[in-house]
């Protein structure tokens, strides 16, 4: 469905030089698959969402969406794509509109792509998805300050998906939230995904999360994915040294793997 | 069955096990804070201690009072009221004099917190800032520096000679949390109090802080109170947690066996509620609802609305402190008296 095909970009570091920020990534998502793409800070992860939505023109290689090339595409195209690929942001603080109530938030997408024409209807659909992400009707009226974090991720999720894509990007979608809340929301993706055949293309710095929500795992080191397989083969037998690192590094909450790794490191040179 | 396969593991029961000598003691701290409406009741009847040379994480999501009462054991929020009582060394740290009390901090005390950036200031050098607190003192210059040399060559700051001249913004996010460690360090302080020291940075960077955290507490037998949200952080260093909810801490224990066998439906709640990077489980139990904002704290036990075991007497009383045979110190009905 998504195809991104050998993109590179690299941006202007001043004296003409040039930093090289994406470097040949090759990374597909098919319909109804979730895909992981670890990665840390400064690795890569948002300039790759970007040239995957059209907003950044990738130096070489190519971005696809069905078939179609997301940078050269008619008005049509980018409009159909528009509806089918929705994001859901990190921070549930800033992505919602504070002065739209969330009926207006979740029905925006609705209008846009005339897919509700009366008012009745768009409701309708908002209830029901307010339903599905769990929130009660009561929500319609309210604006997005008088929620909860977790809640206004909901809400956040309900807005994209009220459209049916068929491809959500979810940009850090938990990292902002309560411990006792994340899961609710990961539990949430998980479900959408299954009911609605979504696929997901999950960025995310969390390794224990992706493991736990996609069944395909990219790992990006600076720029360059250097390890892509199925969540078995990266997280089980890693290959690369820098997904070993990283995974060994990663807090288990298990006192007992805590210790036995430090006693490890002690004794390494 | 659970107490005797933890008791056959090798662990000894609470009871026998040997206590360090106390260094803080806070007993019945309570936090308020004056709004323009009402009296908000921050943190509830708090107490715990904190050994010589111990370390002890108090973890808790956001608004659960954790960095408040943090900050209060430094008396660094001016604006709430605080009550109860703070031994730390024999001294009645809330009835120290605002002097006595800058005294303390950084000399006997040190804190960090969780941005490094805004912690240190961006026009003065790194040398400067971590000498700083030695010079307030009265250190001379060139020992505070020689002693600020000393303190970042023991944190690995690599080239540290060098680099005291440099600025916060030659730094890296990992090398900047090692300064601020620094900074807090250099006045040989007996307890270092940790606000999320490692929450901005990546996993292996957090790793080697974490480390270094680890060897200097040991080697200087530095009582460490690490406060963090991250249950996963908490396992590899802890020898103690306390676990804060809305407030007031629900339950403590060793970390070994809080985590092998965590007695409060939160505690256990949030275990099972983090996915872990080394196994594949189907699904996450979640724990309905959200946290409750201070000023707005349901009656009785403040989980009970999120709690699969409220019983009635939950929902109007708040449940007293039992002590289990596993040594937990834990407020929940399901271990009351009878």
């Amino acid at each position: 469905m998504l195809q991104i095909d050998h993109i590179s970009k690299s941006f202007p570091a001043g004296r003409g030089q040039h930093t090289m920020v994406l470097d040949d990534i090759v990374l597909n998502v098919d319909e109804g698959q979730s895909v992981g793409l670890v990665g840390e800070s400064g690795s890569g992860k948002s300039t790759i969402i970007r040239c995957a939505l059209g907003l950044t023109r990738p130096d070489s290689g190519r971005v696809s969406y069905s078939g179609i090339d997301v940078h050269r595409s008619s008005r049509f195209d980018t409009l159909r794509f528009r509806r089918d690929v929705q994001l859901v942001f990190q921070d549930p603080y800033a992505s919602l509109n504070p002065r739209m109530t969330v009926e207006e938030l979740v029905s925006e997408g609705l209008l846009v792509h005339k897919l509700e024409t009366t008012a009745a209807g768009r409701r309708a659909r908002v209830v029901e998805m307010l339903a599905m992400v769990g929130l009660g009707e009561e929500a319609l009226t309210r604006y997005p300050r008088s929620f909860s974090g977790g809640q206004r991720q909901r809400i956040a999720i309900a807005r994209a998906v009220v459209i049916r894509p068929k491809l959500l990007i979810c940009d850090e979608p938990v990292s902002a939230l309560d411990v006792s809340v994340q899961a609710q929301v990961i539990n949430l993706l998980q479900d959408m995904q299954k009911q609605l055949g979504l696929g997901i293309l999950f960025v995310a710095h969390d390794l224990a999360v992706v493991r736990h929500l996609c069944t395909t795992v990219a790992v990006l080191e600076r720029g360059r994915i250097v390890e892509h397989g199925t969540r078995e083969q990266v997280f089980d037998t890693p290959q690369h040294a820098y997904t070993q690192a990283l995974l060994k590094a990663v807090p288990i909450p298990d006192p007992a793997v805590g210790r036995a790794r430090r006693a490890e490191r002690q004794l390494a040179p | 069955m659970g107490v005797d396969t933890i008791l056959t593991d090798g662990i000894v029961p609470a009871q026998v096990r040997r206590r360090p000598e106390s260094l803080l003691q806070v007993d019945q701290l309570s936090i308020d804070i004056a709004t323009r409406d009402a009296n908000v009741r921050l943190v509830d009847n708090v107490s715990f201690g904190i050994g010589r040379g111990e370390r002890v994480a108090l973890v808790g999501e956001s608004g659960s009072g954790k960095s408040v009462t943090a900050q209060a054991l430094m008396r660094l929020n001016s604006r709430v009221k605080l009550s109860g009582r703070v031994q730390f060394d024999g001294t009645d740290l809330l009835s120290l004099s605002p002097r006595q009390m800058t005294a303390m901090r950084g000399q006997r005390m040190g804190m960090v917190f969780q941005d490094p950036m805004s912690s240190l200031d961006p026009l003065m050098t790194i040398g400067d800032q971590v000498a700083e607190t030695l010079r307030i003192r009265g250190v001379s210059k060139r020992e505070a520096r020689q002693r600020a040399l000393d303190v970042l060559d023991e944190l690995k700051v690599e080239r540290a000679a060098e680099r005291l001249d440099s600025f916060p913004h030659e730094f890296s996010g990992g090398m900047r949390q090692r300064v601020v460690l620094a900074m807090a360090l250099v006045g040989e302080p007996h307890l270092l109090i940790a606000d999320e020291p490692t929450t901005a940075l990546d996993v292996r960077v957090q790793e080697r802080v974490l480390d270094l955290l680890d060897e200097i507490s040991r080697r200087r037998s530095l009582a460490v109170l690490l406060i963090t949200h991250d249950l996963g952080i908490v396992a590899g260093f802890a020898d103690r947690v306390m676990v804060m909810y809305s407030g007031r801490i629900v339950e403590e224990n060793e970390a070994t066996l809080l985590f092998a066998e965590p007695q409060h439906p939160y505690t256990r709640g949030l275990l099972e509620a983090v996915p872990r990077a080394d196994i594949t489980v189907d699904r996450l139990r979640s724990i309905s609802g959200a946290p409750p904002a201070p000023a707005a704290r349901p009656s009785g036990c403040t989980f009970h609305p999120r709690c699969d075991h409220a019983m009635a007497v939950c929902t109007s009383v708040e449940p007293g402190e039992t002590i289990t045979p596993l040594g937990a110190r834990v407020r929940c009905h399901l271990y009351g008296e009878g």
